[in-house]
């Protein structure tokens, strides 16, 4: 067996006194520096959190009540409880509406005008402004009901998750494949048979990653908040009264001028984020291809 | 002689039987929700231009367009205008923009173009995605913390030093332009990059190979071949990054100092929209409301029409790659 000529090809390593060759070498460096830059927010952001949220973790911060101004310790008990019952209000009201018309989307009529038409707003409305949603709310619905309350808050978040779920459920049952339907229509199911036996438990987890997805998201949100549930000092006892949620409670107390009030912001801002976190790694493994 | 073979088949208990009653009407009830989850989307859209549009009518009765040319925000007087802020918002989120732009396009490049051995790629397209799950108000806290007391210094330098600069001409005291910008760009950041990573990869893989074949360096490749095959979709990100900036609210409204003024100066402080809405509504009476309600208006049809185009491109490029 002859060895390849290795010495008769060209030498095809490029020299760095060759200028093409030197802009590649300092634009790749230029590429690393500029992708670790990026990295250092939430890096910066993780670590405040860690240092400063992580001083003041007590079991107080979720049973007591927001500290009032000169006030010494106190927690924020009733921000999580507000946000988690508007986070999960809103979910129990955009779940299945987005399902349900996902299902058009995907099954029913995905070509039709109607469902180009939906998927289109659909996605507009994923980049529409949350406070706008907050300014829908206050017209529509805080000034029928002569109040803020936890109620008008869930319908903000509510607007904010439904084109998400909207769109992911759509992806996700369109990646069921063609075949599980065809086979289940010619064995003589009708179209929701096929829908409720095949494409939704087929698609389920895609669908329940759009889901997390959204809560995520919305679980976070706080300027459809401001003037909907605006915030409540006491715990939640109605759903038609101002409500507090972690989200408000850090704005506010960031801009006091107590050191208390601040170390509170940063705590509940670690509680959040790890809740977001949760929601977000949650979609993250139900939606991981099996196998 | 020819008996039924099947004779002893119940034909009641078997597959292929036509749907019953119940199931048909399962069938068509399930359609008709199907048909009004869709309705209730499009009826919300509809009921969201309406309220706003509605609530904000007596305002734009009062003050016509003069409510976007005049700068005055007066409760005392009824006199309001939004010029400063459709100027902070613009300002804040075309600067946002530039820096978001460029980090999220290059971020973009360096996670597809294979500069980084598979595992760790994975773990950096992490960071950058978990950068869009914690929350603006996170940011907002961090950036009065943090961001702010860092960049002072180097700001007041650059004030004094190139004070004759426009862009330079306060000093920065706290909440300002600067700040609010940075955060903003961090903020749209990872829209950017996961929209741009999308149209990297509709670059058909030959495309790339033919440049190799040509002689082309790495970077002669991404810069002259990748980057304009994909720069349809690039477009758009950046423009779904801007709409995205244009709405954004809280860590604006914590970081840009609500002050009514037009101002080139990156330092000192300004106002957008949102956080005119923000820290204006929850304490606002009924005259207020209204004027309020234009502004949401204003800043409803501005991020509009933003992410109509944004989307309108998107769709037509990766159409058209599809096609391909």
């Amino acid at each position: 067996m002859a060895a390849a000529p290795v010495s008769s090809l060209p030498n095809l390593k490029r020299k760095l006194t060759e200028s093409r060759a030197l802009t590649n070498y300092l634009l790749t460096i230029g590429a690393w520096v500029v992708a670790i830059i990026a990295s250092v927010p939430l890096l910066s952001v993780l670590y405040m959190l860690i240092v400063k949220g992580g001083s003041r973790f007590s079991l107080d911060l979720f049973t007591e009540l927001p500290p009032a101004g000169f006030e010494m310790g106190g927690g924020f008990g009733n921000a999580i409880v507000g946000t988690l019952v508007m986070v999960a209000l809103a979910s129990a009201i955009s779940i299945p509406t987005g399902i349900l018309a996902a299902t058009f989307l995907a099954e029913l009529g995905p070509n039709s005008k109607l469902a180009t038409t939906a998927r289109f707003l659909a996605k507009v409305l994923t980049g529409f402004p949350s406070i706008l949603a907050g300014v829908f709310v206050y017209a529509a619905i805080v000034l029928a009901m002569g109040g803020y309350s936890a109620l008008a808050g869930a319908i903000a978040l509510s607007v904010l998750m439904l084109p998400t779920i909207i769109l992911t459920a759509e992806e996700a049952m369109k990646m069921v494949p063609r075949k599980m339907k065809d086979a289940a229509i010619g064995m003589g199911c009708t179209r929701t048979q096929v829908i409720w036996k095949v494409v939704l438990p087929t698609g389920m987890p895609g669908i329940l990653t759009g889901v997390m997805l959204a809560v995520s998201r919305v679980a976070g949100e706080s300027a459809p908040l401001l003037f909907t549930a605006l915030f409540s000092n006491y715990w939640l006892s109605s759903l038609s009264e101002p409500t507090a949620s972690l989200s408000i409670l850090i704005y506010n107390f960031s801009s006091m001028p107590f050191e208390n009030q601040i170390e509170l912001a940063w705590s509940a801002s670690l509680v959040l984020v790890l809740i977001v976190l949760l929601f977000n790694v949650l979609s993250r493994l139900i939606g991981r291809p099996k196998i | 002689m020819p008996q039924n073979p099947f004779a002893h088949v119940d034909l009641s208990r078997s597959i292929s039987r036509p749907p019953t009653k119940d199931v048909y009407l399962a069938d068509r009830s399930y359609r008709a929700f199907a048909v009004a989850g869709i309705y209730v989307l499009l009826a919300l859209v509809v009921y969201i231009l309406w309220q706003i549009g509605g609530a904000a009518m007596p305002a734009v009765h009062d003050y016509h367009l003069g409510f976007l040319t005049s700068s005055a925000w007066n409760v005392q007087t009824g006199q309001f205008g939004i010029l400063p802020q459709i100027w902070g918002t613009l300002y804040s989120s075309l600067f946002a923009l530039m820096i978001g732009g460029f980090f999220g396009v290059t971020v973009a490049i360096f996670l597809t173009q294979n500069f980084l051995p598979p595992r760790l790629a994975v773990v950096f397209r992490t960071i950058i995605e978990m950068l869009a799950a914690i929350p603006s108000v996170v940011f907002g806290l961090w950036g009065i913390f943090v961001v702010i007391p860092a960049i002072r210094p180097v700001a007041n330098w650059l004030h004094d030093v190139l004070g004759w600069i426009p862009f330079f001409s306060t000093s920065l005291s706290g909440p300002g332009m600067l700040p609010a910008a940075l955060v903003l760009a961090i903020m749209i950041l990872p829209t950017i990059a996961a929209i741009s990573q999308d149209a990297l990869h509709l670059v058909p893989y030959r495309t790339k190979e033919a440049a190799y074949g040509m002689g082309a360096t790495r970077w002669e490749a991404i810069l002259k071949v990748l980057v304009p095959a994909a720069s349809g979709g690039i477009f758009s990100a950046l423009v779904l990054g801007f709409g995205r900036a244009l709405g954004e609210t809280m860590a604006l409204a914590m970081l840009i100092g609500n002050s009514n003024q037009i101002t080139l100066s990156l330092f000192s402080p300004a106002n957008t929209l949102a956080s005119l809405l923000a820290s204006n509504f929850p304490e606002a009476g009924a005259i207020e409301v209204q004027a309020l309600m234009y502004a949401a208006l204003v800043l409803l049809a501005i991020t509009l029409i933003v992410n109509v185009l944004g989307i309108g491109i998107l769709t037509m490029t990766t159409k058209r790659s599809a096609v391909k």
